[in-house]
């Protein structure tokens, strides 16, 4: 397995405010990895940091072995790179179709197609007309998805995707994550659900105030660790 | 009865006029958000581009066309590029100010270089002919060809936001300018697109405003109230909602010039005012902020 994603040391700032206090992380190809700790841990400032919307400092960011962190986010996605965004950030004035094709146009040739993506959500193609935000918040996590895999990208990033759906809307979503995966792409999960995280992802990172605090294979760590990682508690 | 078929009739191709100068300026606040104060002047400031390109190559008006409009979607792009890009953002304020200052500095440009005298581009006989029904209507070609131009521009545009990988892209950063980078689209660089295509209704507008009137520099602000107020009415955001807006004001201001020559313009904001108090969203509002 090569490298597809490294950082090593990334801080990042809101104004004053430090959110990341060195993070070193790293992702293989076609490997899933996840993300967790609790609310304002740094999880989606990290994600954010990655695609470029926020900006970082540290020995930076490697991507497919380039450093990215001094370009521009609409540079990086069209290096491969793609978000599905906490809370979905769907376009209301576009249908779902597209929603789902907006994502393609930037992007090279790949697996995902919008009748792939059909496929793997099939409720999408009977409502690919309606407006994005008429769907339920379950199939606008999908169009999300989709509007992501559109770009064919080489890494994944998937912000809190079970946030605020219904525990079956989330198994639908987790369901179809070894299809995404077969299809190529490497998938960074960040969840707050420990449990959906650990049986999606080979390995497993914790943060905990803007620092990793436990890292290591999703089936090789305790729940003791995990809480003590999570919570802070010793 | 025939009166008021053609107070109907004028104040609908009264309201074609602003309609073609409103277009530019409810694209850049459909798309951006951006209420451009200089629309006006940057129309009056096309007309000259024609007059210039008129006497220079001894074209037709409307031959014109063909140059003044590539050439103000590319004052455009420039303009969204270099300047209001960097004002545009949660806060209106920064871009109704740079606008402000660039009303000014075109007033007075135009001023320094064309000097204060009135001026029209002549079209010949188009601007003077028309054809006449019974019953005293009648009805000019010029003011019939600008309503034809500003509804098929409208009709256009629509379609080229509706079906085109551009237009789809132009609705996307409307909605979400942030998201729109993970696209890989870069919202600087849609913006000014978004700036040109704009910009480019305003050539168009410039041109059958320097054919249908005898302008000078300071007219600018004038035709801003006018397209402002035809916007406003139509509801923000909404092409075919400008038209509207247009007509309404249109034909507001033909029925108070027919009741008294004064009260035309008076009429108009009337119209405005009202619209403003009962409906304040405008009649077919689209924007919608997330």
């Amino acid at each position: 397995m090569t490298l597809l994603l490294e950082t090593r040391g990334l801080t990042a700032f809101y104004g004053d405010f430090q959110a990341l206090y060195g993070i070193d992380f790293e992702v293989a190809t076609g490997e899933v990895v996840a993300i967790i700790g609790a609310n304002g841990a740094g999880k989606s400032t990290f994600l954010r940091s990655l695609v470029g919307l926020v900006k970082s400092a540290g020995e930076g960011i490697r991507f497919g072995g380039a450093g990215i962190e001094s370009l521009p986010a609409h540079v990086i996605a069209r290096l491969g790179m793609a978000l599905v965004p906490e809370g979905r950030r769907l376009f209301p004035s576009l249908s779902v179709e597209e929603n789902l094709a907006i994502g393609a146009d930037q992007a090279g040739e790949g697996p995902w197609t919008l009748a792939s993506v059909y496929d793997l959500f099939p409720m999408l193609r009977e409502r690919r007309t309606a407006p994005a935000t008429a769907l339920s918040g379950g199939q606008q996590q999908m169009v999300a998805i989709g509007r992501a895999l559109m770009g064919n990208p080489r890494l994944l990033l998937c912000d809190e995707l079970s946030l605020g759906l219904a525990p079956a809307a989330v198994r639908n979503i987790y369901a179809v994550f070894p299809q995404i995966r077969a299809a190529g792409a490497a998938i960074v999960l960040v969840e707050q659900d420990v449990g959906q995280a650990m049986r999606a992802a080979d390995r497993l990172y914790c943060f905990q105030e803007g620092r990793v605090s436990l890292t290591g294979r999703a089936g090789a760590l305790s729940r003791e660790q995990i809480s003590q990682a999570y919570f802070g508690l010793h | 009865m025939a009166n008021l078929l053609d107070t109907l009739l004028q104040g609908t191709l009264l309201g074609g006029r602003y309609a073609l100068m409103a277009i530019g300026l409810s694209l850049a606040f459909g798309v951006m958000r951006l209420v451009n104060v200089a629309h006006g002047d940057f129309i009056v400031l096309a007309a000259y581009l024609a007059l210039v390109t008129v006497n220079a190559l001894g074209l037709h008006p409307l031959s014109a066309l063909l140059i003044v409009v590539p050439a103000m979607a590319m004052l455009g792009y420039a303009v969204q590029r270099g300047l209001l890009n960097r004002a545009i953002g949660r806060d209106i304020m920064p871009a109704l100010l740079i606008t402000f200052g660039l009303s000014v500095i075109i007033q007075n440009s135009l001023l320094e270089v064309f000097s204060a005298d009135s001026r029209r581009l002549q079209a010949g006989n188009l601007s003077s002919t028309g054809v006449s029904f019974a019953d005293g209507i009648s009805m000019g070609w010029f003011p019939l060809m600008t309503l034809a131009t500003a509804a098929l521009t409208i009709g256009g545009l629509e379609q080229f936001f509706r079906r085109s990988r551009l237009g789809r892209a132009f609705r996307a950063v409307s909605d979400d300018p942030e998201i729109v980078q993970l696209m890989g689209y870069d919202p600087r660089h849609v913006h000014a697109l978004a700036m040109a295509v704009a910009f480019a209704t305003v050539g168009i507008a410039g041109t059958f405003f320097g054919i249908g009137t005898i302008f000078d520099p300071a007219l600018g602000p004038p035709q801003l109230l006018f397209a402002f107020e035809a916007v406003i009415i139509g509801g923000m955001g909404s092409l075919w909602g400008t038209l509207a807006g247009s007509m309404v004001l249109g034909i507001a201001q033909a029925i108070g010039f027919r009741i008294d020559p004064g009260w035309g313009i008076l009429f108009g904001h009337a119209a405005f005012l009202i619209i403003l108090a009962v409906r304040p969203q405008g009649l077919f509002p689209r924007t919608r902020d997330a």
